[in-house]
């Protein structure tokens, strides 16, 4: 399929002109929150990780939100967090995909005993619980943003795997599949020129809302203190602090936690918005 | 049925095989001498060697995974490095209080789940479905961790309705309240996945031919909602509470830390953070297949009421 780069201004256009009024929004907050985190160390007002204990908890004019139990300033905290969850969230997704389409697509494609086998694997990984898995590997390889990327991917392929499998199942006896065959293309070329582009629309809808669910993940290893680093600014890691001071000084706790929820609800509805308009079939499930 | 039944089990076996081969590659993979941690620092080389022996970690690869499937097929899964309990022995202990909170969670989860998604289904597109579809999204939404510890600032700080901790001597004598407002905090994130399926499948439930056709029976609108509509509607959702059994586990992890429950999900993390490894594996693997199990009965329960899908998914699984 080739679309004329006019064309696909219109497509883009229309797309965006189908979004209803929550689409919109929870777009624009993605891409809010998307600004903020790559402009943080400009927008923040103090250094996130700059410590002073007379700062304790206190009010002091340039600290909008106030000191936590460190003195550090809780708004750039939470603006430097906005890096790390959508890093580790965009990572482990990019990573999730890739694993899931290797092997949707060759399971979708050759069918036969490869794509039994590799179901199997792909219910296997479905059935482990994939907190306490994320939780095991992260303990494994010991933190670090490449250990918790590589633990939030790992439970997050095989589902990608299984949607990809089913679409590219539907797609293989497509006319222009067959066409393509006959013509003599390889098996790979027309798997990623035939198939793939085809399986786009659902892979950007799965993509989105998986971002949801990584972003959660990612709140909830650093909650446990098995995410990146404990002393770097992340979201889950602030509330995790906050809590012990929860009954003095609730805000350590909300502040970052209606943040995650705030990221978690905008890739929702966005996701949702999205698969209403790419693959209408599943509309109304999340 | 039968040969569906059969086939479906089947099905399960290499995935129970590959779990435990899983489970077992990363334990084997893990750097770190388990005979060096077992024997202390101060142990000698002999004493080192006789545990290595004894435990049969001088064996190759293969012969070791073997030997671990055969205790695993017999019960046996190991005995925790620090206190030298049966693993298994444990876990039986634990689980019971992790099944109550998630029964209480469940009993939570599809009871307001039902009832917002028929109000939502019934009410579609004016303002209270709307509500209901902002309330549920937030519901998904929200961290189990930052909806907890909202729970126990609200209802046990200020309100003072529960103690803080769930094995304080007050929640002793009255089990239930102790699991209420943990169960709350995790079945209120399934009650709102919930009711957008029952939604969405109640919505095209009520379009079909057989409901107009009550209707124009001039049967009452509540038994055509409740007879014909929710008893069709609702057969999608017994899948969606099978797979919600892992989230449930997941979310004990955390809720069981904060809420200071001694469940499964308490004991797998305290172990990870002492890094004791057989009882992580053991407590993964009874995860999953408990996971397993479930879903195969709600496979099987799912094509039993609705044989339209069960051909459906043979045709799939010899296609």
């Amino acid at each position: 399929m080739n679309i004329s780069p006019e064309k696909k201004q219109v497509l883009k256009k229309t797309a965006l002109n189908r979004l209803t009024l929550a689409g919109k929004l929870s777009l624009l907050g993605i891409i809010l929150v998307t600004i903020v985190a790559i402009f943080a160390p400009y927008i923040s007002p103090h250094d996130p990780m700059e410590t002073n204990p007379e700062r304790r908890w206190a009010d002091a004019s340039g600290y909008p939100l106030g000191c936590d139990n460190l003195g550090q300033c809780i708004l750039s905290r939470i603006i430097h967090g906005a890096r790390l969850s959508l890093l580790i969230g965009f990572a482990s997704r990019i990573l999730a995909l890739l694993i899931g389409l290797i092997v949707g697509l060759t399971a979708g494609y050759f069918g036969g005993w490869l794509d039994w086998a590799l179901m199997r694997v792909v219910d296997m990984f479905l059935a482990f619980p994939s907190l306490l898995l994320s939780i095991a590997i992260s303990m494994f390889m010991g933190s670090g943003l490449g250990t918790v990327i590589f633990a939030i991917a790992i439970v997050g392929w095989a589902e990608m795997a299984r949607i990809i499998r089913s679409a590219t199942l539907e797609l293989r006896s497509a006319e222009y599949v067959v066409a393509a065959k006959t013509l003599g293309a390889t098996d790979l070329r027309i798997m990623l020129t035939h198939i793939l582009p085809n399986c786009m629309p659902i892979i950007t809808v799965i993509f989105t809302m998986g971002m949801a669910t990584a972003v959660l993940s990612e709140a909830s290893l650093s909650f446990l203190g098995l995410g990146v680093d404990p002393s770097l600014p992340t979201w889950g890691g602030m509330v995790a602090t906050g809590k012990d001071f929860m009954i003095s000084n609730p805000s350590l706790v909300i502040y970052p936690g209606l943040c995650i929820a705030f990221l978690v609800i905008v890739f929702n509805v966005f996701g949702d918005e999205l698969r209403d308009i790419l693959d209408p079939s599943r509309k109304g499930n999340f | 049925m039968l040969e569906f039944t059969i086939r479906r089990i089947a099905a399960t076996i290499p995935v129970l095989i590959g779990i435990v081969f899983v489970i077992f590659s990363v334990l084997y993979l893990i750097p770190g001498d388990p005979a060096l941690t077992i024997a202390g620092p101060r142990a000698s080389q002999a004493t080192v060697e006789r545990i290595r022996t004894e435990m049969g970690l001088d064996q190759p690869f293969h012969i070791r995974f073997f030997t671990y499937i055969k205790k695993v097929a017999s019960g046996d899964l190991g005995t925790s490095v620090l206190t030298g309990r049966p693993v298994l022995k444990s876990i039986c202990e634990k689980l019971p209080y992790t099944l109550k909170l998630a029964c209480v969670a469940m009993i939570i989860s599809v009871v307001l789940g039902i009832v917002m998604g028929i109000i939502s289904a019934v009410t579609k597109g004016k303002l209270i479905d709307r509500l209901c579809t902002i309330l549920s999204v937030t519901g998904i939404s929200i961290p189990v961790f930052l909806s907890g510890l909202v729970f126990l600032y609200i209802f046990a700080v200020k309100l003072r309705w529960f103690p803080a901790s769930a094995s304080s001597p007050i929640m002793l004598k009255n089990p239930l309240m102790a699991f209420l407002l943990p169960a709350f905090t995790l079945g209120i994130r399934s009650a709102a996945f919930l009711a957008r399926i029952v939604r969405s499948s109640m919505i095209e439930v009520l379009n079909q031919d057989f409901i107009r056709t009550a209707r124009a029976k001039g049967l009452s609108p509540w038994r055509i909602l409740f007879r014909h509509g929710l008893f069709n509607a609702l057969v999608p959702v017994i899948t969606v509470i099978g797979l919600d059994l892992s989230s449930y586990l997941n979310g004990s992890v955390i809720v069981e830390t904060i809420f200071d429950l001694p469940g499964i999900g308490r004991f797998a993390m305290d172990a990870i953070l002492q890094r004791d490894y057989p009882i992580i594996q053991g407590v993964v693997l009874i995860g999953a297949l408990i996971f397993i199990i479930v879903n195969l009965l709600m496979d099987l329960i799912y094509a039993w009421i609705n044989p339209k899908i069960r051909d459906e998914m043979m045709g799939k699984s010899a296609a």
